[in-house]
């Protein structure tokens, strides 16, 4: 019931196309190169993880397929469209969830709708996406009164309403306790499977990323290039004791070049 | 039966209706009213008797609450909370009493007695109560006026690059200086006196509302923007629904601020032009050296600028129920 109302197409999940994209900042005046050459295909409907240390560029390049920037050189194209403005069938969900606090957890979830002034009509979606994510009943809440769980999951909720083809998570439990964070992984999956979407989940996690993901993209140090592409060809659920899990997360850890830690 | 024993425990009341520091107060007022008709006046005062009555009938109505006060509801839970002031204002008065009318320690008439005071409310409350409308009117008007032109010239500042690049600037210069000194321009300008107050209040309050306004939408988070952005969100959407609600909490500080320069500008305007208005009537007062009647316009402009700040908190705490540990007043 709750799925149906949130349900894309199966086939809308969207493809992603990232082709030799290079990008670069500018840091008082001396350019900081952040992506180089980096390429890679993702089909329709995958829940694909782009694992790396911190601060080598994963939520640039996420920003990028979202449209919130474009990259200096190399093309990104969505369903092989090459990606424009920021739209909400692509939608990015960030390490902090961000609500906007003077709305109530109802009025945040429902601003994707409200923007696209679709409310009056889709209304309904709100409520599907509250239940959803397991908040009914905080719907008046506002956001100072909800724990860090609870905020994400609002987030998480405010992405979901649009139906989104596309979901870029950015490190969205990163700041979570380590329970609810496991809790909340199991939740993620169950919402891809529910809904079709295509899902790319940047962390720096490894173990999330190979719990999660049916392909792991493995980048290294700052300027970020690809060093693996991992598959994980692992029925859900998963288990976090399998073995099979335990090889790749050795794999993914030597391409990180922390085997030493193993 | 257990129906029964409640009813009747109810009856008998709770041991709390009493309030002792309600009772004390009540006896200070009563202790007042026999001080002012039995201790005679240094000169000749007016209305000595009625005075006395009206303190007695008041230590009456506060010892009321003193003995039944915890069944009285809400006025009896206030009794409660404000014993103590009620009994420091009785003591006061009785100070201010023995100060002035009895023994003359502070002179006559710069320090008026009860009873002027008294007398000056009794029967000049028509005017004072016509000139206080007058004055909220003439604020209200320029106050609006102001925090409406404050607001957008701040809202636009934040929002474009081409604005502010042009109204920085002037705002720098011109908004710093105080509105009454244009006063003598205004009102050769403004057809009416009344007019230019309502312009220069406008003026004084604008400033610190654009300054806020302006440094509100500047602080607004950058993420707040791409999330709206990649929800879809046209850029009236980015203004009205995300840059506006993030900055009303500075707007508020700035409402603040421009209603507190507001009064000072409207007391020189209505003194030095404007022919009504509590500014006005303190003139006036002062003509006829009138120092009970200055005393008591001077009361009412307290309570008229305190009432219109609770009224500006009350506001904002409704706009900003989302905001918490806000300062309550
Ligand atoms: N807007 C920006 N301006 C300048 N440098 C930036 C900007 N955004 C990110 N960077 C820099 O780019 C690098 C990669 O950042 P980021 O993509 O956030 O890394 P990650 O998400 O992998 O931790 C960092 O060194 C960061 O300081
Ligand atoms: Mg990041």
């Amino acid at each position: 019931m709750v799925a149906a109302a949130l349900q894309t197409v199966p086939e809308a999940g969207r493809s992603i196309a990232v082709d030799a994209v290079s990008h670069r900042f500018d840091l008082e005046g001396k350019p900081l190169p952040v992506l180089d050459d980096v390429s890679f295909d993702i089909e329709p409907g995958a829940f694909v993880a782009l694992l790396g240390p911190s601060g080598c560029g994963k939520s640039t390049l996420l920003r990028l397929v979202a449209g919130l920037d474009h990259p200096v050189a190399g093309s990104i194209k969505v369903d092989g469209a090459k990606v424009g403005d920021p739209d909400p069938s692509r939608i990015l969900v960030f390490q902090d969830p961000t609500l906007f606090p003077w709305r109530t957890v109802r009025a945040n979830v429902a601003l994707g709708l409200e923007a696209q002034g679709i409310l009056k009509t889709e209304g309904r979606r709100v409520d599907a996406a509250i239940r959803m994510v397991g908040l009914e009943g905080f719907d008046k809440a506002y956001p100072h009164q909800l724990s860090g769980g609870m905020a994400q999951r609002v987030a998480l909720a405010r992405a979901l309403v649009n139906r989104p083809n596309l979901l870029l998570l950015d490190e969205p439990l990163g700041k979570l306790d380590s329970l609810t964070r496991l809790a909340m992984q199991a939740e993620l999956v169950s919402l891809w499977q529910q809904t079709g979407l295509t899902a790319v989940l940047v962390t720096h996690d490894v173990e999330e990323a190979i719990f999660l993901a049916q392909r792991v993209i493995v980048f290294g140090p700052r300027p970020a290039r690809i060093v693996a592409d991992l598959p994980v060809d692992l029925p859900y659920p998963r288990h976090r004791g399998d073995p099979q899990l335990a090889d790749l997360r050795r794999q993914a850890l030597g391409h990180l070049g922390l085997e030493a830690s193993w | 039966m257990t129906t029964t024993e409640t009813t009747l425990r109810l009856d008998v009341g709770p041991v709390t209706a009493l309030q002792p520091v309600t009772l004390l107060a009540a006896l200070g007022w009563f202790g007042a009213a026999a001080l002012l008709s039995w201790w005679p006046d240094l000169t000749f005062q007016p209305l000595v008797r009625e005075l006395s009555l009206t303190w007695a009938a008041l230590g009456a109505v506060v010892g009321l609450f003193g003995l039944f006060g915890g069944r009285l509801g809400r006025a009896g839970a206030w009794t409660q909370l404000r014993g103590p002031w009620l009994f420091a204002i009785a003591v006061a008065t009785v100070v201010w009493t023995v100060l002035t009318a009895k023994t003359g320690i502070l002179p006559q008439p710069f320090f008026p007695t009860p009873q002027a005071m008294f007398e000056v409310f009794l029967y000049d409350w028509p005017k004072m109560l016509h000139s206080a409308w007058f004055s909220v009117l003439l604020l209200g008007q320029g106050f609006l006026w102001g925090a409406a032109a404050g607001f957008s010239i701040g809202i636009a500042m934040g929002w474009s690059r081409a604005f502010s690049y042009w109204s920085v600037p002037l705002l720098r210069y011109i908004g710093p200086l105080p509105a009454t000194a244009w006063l003598p321009l205004a009102f050769f300008i403004f057809p009416t006196s009344g007019s230019a107050s309502v312009f220069l209040i406008a003026f004084s309050t604008a400033f610190p509302v654009a300054v806020l306004t302006w440094s509100g939408v500047a602080a607004v988070n950058r993420d707040y923007y791409e999330i709206a952005r990649t929800l879809g969100a046209s850029p009236r959407f980015l203004i009205l629904k995300v840059a506006i609600p993030a900055a009303l909490p500075h707007v508020f500080v700035g409402l603040f601020m421009g209603l507190s320069t507001s009064f000072a500008v409207l007391v020189v305007a209505e003194m030095l032009g404007v022919e009504a208005g509590l500014g006005w009537y303190l003139q006036w007062a002062q003509g006829w050296a009138a120092y009970a009647n200055m005393y008591g316009a001077l009361f009412v402009m307290a309570a008229m600028c305190s009432g219109l700040i609770t009224l500006l908190f009350r506001i904002r705490d409704r706009v900003l129920v989302w905001q918490k540990g806000v300062v309550r007043w």
